[in-house]
């Protein structure tokens, strides 16, 4: 019997040690973030014959034992995954959708923002779950988890948050939506406000000059902005926002079915801010109040069997901010001296269409088209300023695709005509005028399929005031080593500058605008035009068996002409004049992308800004740029349960080295600024709730360290004075902010 | 300024339009079977085609097993295609891969033994 007992007790060890099994879970995140099982996916150990399939929740056991150290995760349509198992452990893995169209990502862990291992040109994409981390609520402030993107404030009076890429505003970077240029002309200070978050897909930001096939003005780099397409869209999405501040957004999304190749989406997005805050007591608004409307109406047909597919949208768009002394009363007070104020209303409507076909029988072959349709208008004063401006804007574009000898030889050719007429009146005078250009491009592109790829690609532009004129840009990619991308690119770009509309902040100051060139063709200043190149290195390692990327980047932009703002001239003039001299941009960024531990990312970055002008008055740096800039984000999210509930959280953390203000030493001297003003740091953090698929709630905080410009406007006691200024603006106007949001959807 | 962009116009489009017309005569398009089993299949299938001179477009499909493959029936052969997918390691009806070839491609490729996934 003894025997018996130690026999059976010798041997369950050994039974249950070899039928040791793990468990785990194949998941997927749709497009919308929410997480699923992914069920009938092969789960294998590698270098065995041991395997399963995932059942119908996305679950899976399979037998263990301490050789087997690599489990491979695979499913049609998905990249194929490793995954590290040292210990018997329960293991969840998300499963990577392969590249869809164009697009191709190699990561096994959907990385929210990803560069790219194999395309030519330094493209970053920003996907949906990345966007979600931002607290709120446009374009604009959907940057803020990115490092390659710098997010400034623009003014004290309109609280515009504004971009920067390689150390240059908005002005210099294609800015589109859907591949059709969206803020530009009229809409460049405020357009990245017009577009709301909850519409965004994905953003492909493009460092150096980027493609020629959506025009010569990019000169920085390319920012394109896909919306959520009416055929995979949810049925339903409501989100709504709140903040202690007073701004209220909320959106909704609509998408049907309405026959077998149309699909349609309705997108309705309202926002509202009527609190009127001053908390620095200068008897200023610290954020204006404001309310907007924003319809868009889209229209997809597909037809995928004759390689048609064809995109219509409307948008209205009605955008109303009111700003200034806290008690000024536009009806009583505007365009008066007795209290200051300031009002921004837009009104905008964008009818845009894309056709594409690919020959069935030659699928290398498609064509493409584009049109679009804008009527931009903006009445506004600031204090007795009065700037209004229409800008109705036709683009068009007909692309070519095909192939020389082989798939591996692509190229694209086309032509496209823009027309923008302009009516612009500052005060009583009139800035009124007409765009036309007319250009062809030939863009070639050479994969290896290994290691080397290049995009070369030349256009030629007829323009009624910019002349003719030729715009080379050159992408090379090459792989010297496993995970090591090596980057370089080189182009050129041309652009007339809005001077109003994209410094129109200056009206919300005493400054005299003089433009000193009168021989130009656009406002009498001559077009800018500007070089740029770079080199970008990407390398992907293992550390401690978690997946990490190091990147340095360094591009220059060297302007051979450019309209210089000048507002160190006179604390009481801005000047605008054609470069006389040298102007440079120079960026050097190095990041790291390490997963610390499961789920927890994090993400550092250096950057360092070298951006030199000649004034009039010698060379400067720029003013209210930073030299030296860190940035910090860890995002950790727990692991999804079986109905997809989790846990999100994130942590963004921005420092700003010192920064030069504009002069201000002829001032009286309680007008007078320092030089330089010092560094200082920002820090935001997120938490949200996931309880299913279908609905989840958020709360977070931003500047939760109170930092704030104590000052921002200069003597705002005597605002009709010959010293008042809200444009010296180098810090957060409103200190620590607290929001919370929900988002419900229907699949 | 309009001549020139409608010249410019018609250069571009007789440029295409005479390019595609000599193109089609010497250009076949065929459909065939080749083994396989993933994803990582479909990028080795593809690539081995295209890469073989003469070839202009290769596309594979995970679920029919099917090639579909344009090609200048001047510069190359359809058993050359073949060959070249064979030394990637993957067997069509006529050419079947060496077992070096074979051994050669990732364990989650190994059609001859593995389900599709």
């Amino acid at each position: 019997m003894k025997i018996i007992l130690k026999i059976i007790f010798i041997f369950i060890p050994l039974i249950i040690q070899s039928q040791t099994t793990i468990k785990g879970m194949a998941m997927i995140k749709n497009s919308d973030g929410k997480t699923k099982g992914l069920p009938g996916a092969t789960i294998y150990w590698l270098d065995t014959e041991v395997g399963t399939t995932t059942n119908d929740q996305g679950w899976f056991t399979i037998s263990y034992k301490p050789e087997y150290k690599k489990l491979i995760f695979s499913y049609v349509g998905y990249r194929t995954d490793t995954v590290i198992v040292n210990e018997p452990r329960e293991v969840h893995h998300f499963m990577q959708e392969e590249g869809k169209l164009e697009e191709v990502l190699v990561k096994s862990k959907k990385q929210k923002t990803a560069v790219s291992y194999l395309q030519s040109a330094n493209i970053i994409n920003i996907n949906e779950g990345e966007l979600l981390k931002a607290a709120c609520c446009n374009l604009s402030e959907s940057f803020e988890t990115n490092p390659s993107i710098d997010v400034n404030f623009s003014d004290a009076l309109t609280g515009t948050k504004q971009i920067k890429l390689l150390g240059l505003t908005s002005p210099y970077i294609l800015i589109a939506q859907e591949n059709i240029p969206s803020v530009r002309g009229a809409s460049q200070a405020y357009g990245l406000t017009f577009t709301p978050g909850t519409w965004i897909e994905s953003i492909q930001i493009t460092k150096g000059s980027g493609s020629v096939v959506n025009g010569y003005e990019s000169i920085a780099g390319q920012i394109n902005t896909e919306l959520k397409k009416p055929l995979n869209d949810d049925k339903f999405f409501l989100n709504a926002y709140g903040s202690l501040n007073g701004r209220l957004e909320l959106n909704t999304h609509y998408s049907q079915k309405v026959s077998k190749k149309w699909n349609t989406s309705l997108f309705v997005h309202g926002n509202l801010r009527d609190a009127e805050i001053d908390k620095n007591d200068d008897n200023f608004l610290d954020i204006p109040l404001a309310k907007q409307i924003n319809i868009m109406n889209r229209w997809q047909y597909t037809d995928t069997k004759n390689g048609f597919v064809s995109f219509i949208n409307f948008r209205y768009l009605k955008d109303d901010k009111q700003t200034g002394e806290v008690d000024f009363d536009p009806n009583t007070h505007r365009l008066t001296t007795l209290k200051y104020g300031s009002e921004i209303n837009t009104e905008r409507f964008d009818v845009s269409t894309k056709f594409g076909y690919v020959f069935p029988e030659t699928p290398y072959q498609s064509v493409g088209f584009q049109i679009a349709y804008s009527r931009h208008d903006q009445d506004s004063y600031f204090g007795l300023n009065q700037y209004n401006i229409n800008h109705k804007s036709l683009y068009s574009n007909a692309i070519f695709n095909s192939i020389l000898g082989s798939t591996l030889h692509k190229y694209k050719t086309g032509l496209s005509f823009t027309h923008d007429g302009y009516d612009e009146f500052v005060n009583t005078a009139n800035f009124g005028r007409t765009e036309n250009s007319v250009g062809g491009f030939f863009e070639y592109s050479y994969d290896n399929l290994e290691n080397f790829s290049l995009i070369a690609g030349l256009r030629l532009d007829f323009h009624n005031l910019l002349g003719t004129f030729l715009t080379p840009r050159l992408h090379i990619r090459y792989v010297p080593w496993e995970k090591g991308v090596l980057r370089a690119s080189i182009g050129r770009g041309k652009r007339s500058a809005n001077i109003f509309a994209e410094n129109q902040q200056l009206f919300g100051s005493s400054r005299v605008m003089s433009i000193l060139n009168t021989n130009g063709k656009v406002y009498g200043l001559q077009p800018e035009i500007a070089w740029n190149y770079g080199f970008s290195f990407l390398q992907g390692f293992n550390l401690f068996d978690k997946k990490a990327d190091f990147t340095i980047d360094f591009y220059s932009t060297l302007f051979q002409d450019q309209v210089v703002v000048d507002v160190d001239e006179s604390p009481q003039q801005v000047l605008f004049y054609n470069l006389e001299g040298n102007s440079h941009a120079n960026n050097l960024q190095i990041q790291l992308n390490y997963e610390l531990f499961k789920n927890l990312d994090l993400r550092l970055a250096y950057k360092y800004y070298d951006v030199k002008t000649d004034y009039k008055k010698g060379t400067l740096r720029k003013p209210l740029q930073s030299k030296h800039r860190f940035f910090a984000n860890i995002g950790y999210e727990t692991t999804p349960n079986f109905k997809g509930g989790h846990w999100r959280f994130d942590y963004t953390f921005n420092w700003l080295g010192e920064q030069r203000l504009p002069f201000t030493g002829t001032n009286p001297t309680q007008y007078q600024l320092a030089d330089y003003v010092s560094s200082y740091s920002l820090m935001n953090a997120q938490i949200a709730k996931v309880f299913s698929k279908n609905f989840e709630i958020y709360v977070g905080g931003e500047n939760f360290t109170n930092f704030k410009q104590e000052n921002p406007i200069l003597s705002s006691e005597d605002p009709f004075g010959a010293n008042f200024d809200s444009t010296i603006v180098y810090a957060p106007i409103l200190g620590s902010m607290y929001y919370a949001g929900l988002r419900f959807t229907i699949n | 300024m309009n001549k020139r962009i409608i010249t410019l116009l018609i250069i571009m489009l007789t440029f295409t339009l005479t390019s595609e017309a000599q193109k089609t005569s010497k250009t076949s398009k065929v459909t065939f079977e080749v083994d396989g089993v993933c994803v990582m299949c479909k990028e080795r299938i593809e690539k081995a085609a295209v890469l073989t001179k003469g070839v202009k477009f290769a596309t594979w499909n995970i679920d029919t097993n099917e090639l579909y493959c344009i090609y200048n029936n001047k510069k190359t052969s359809l058993n050359k295609i073949k060959q070249a997918i064979a030394n990637a390691g993957h067997d069509t009806k006529e050419i079947k891969a060496s077992d070096k070839a074979y051994n050669s491609i990732a364990d989650c490729c190994k059609y001859r033994t593995l389900e599709k996934h």
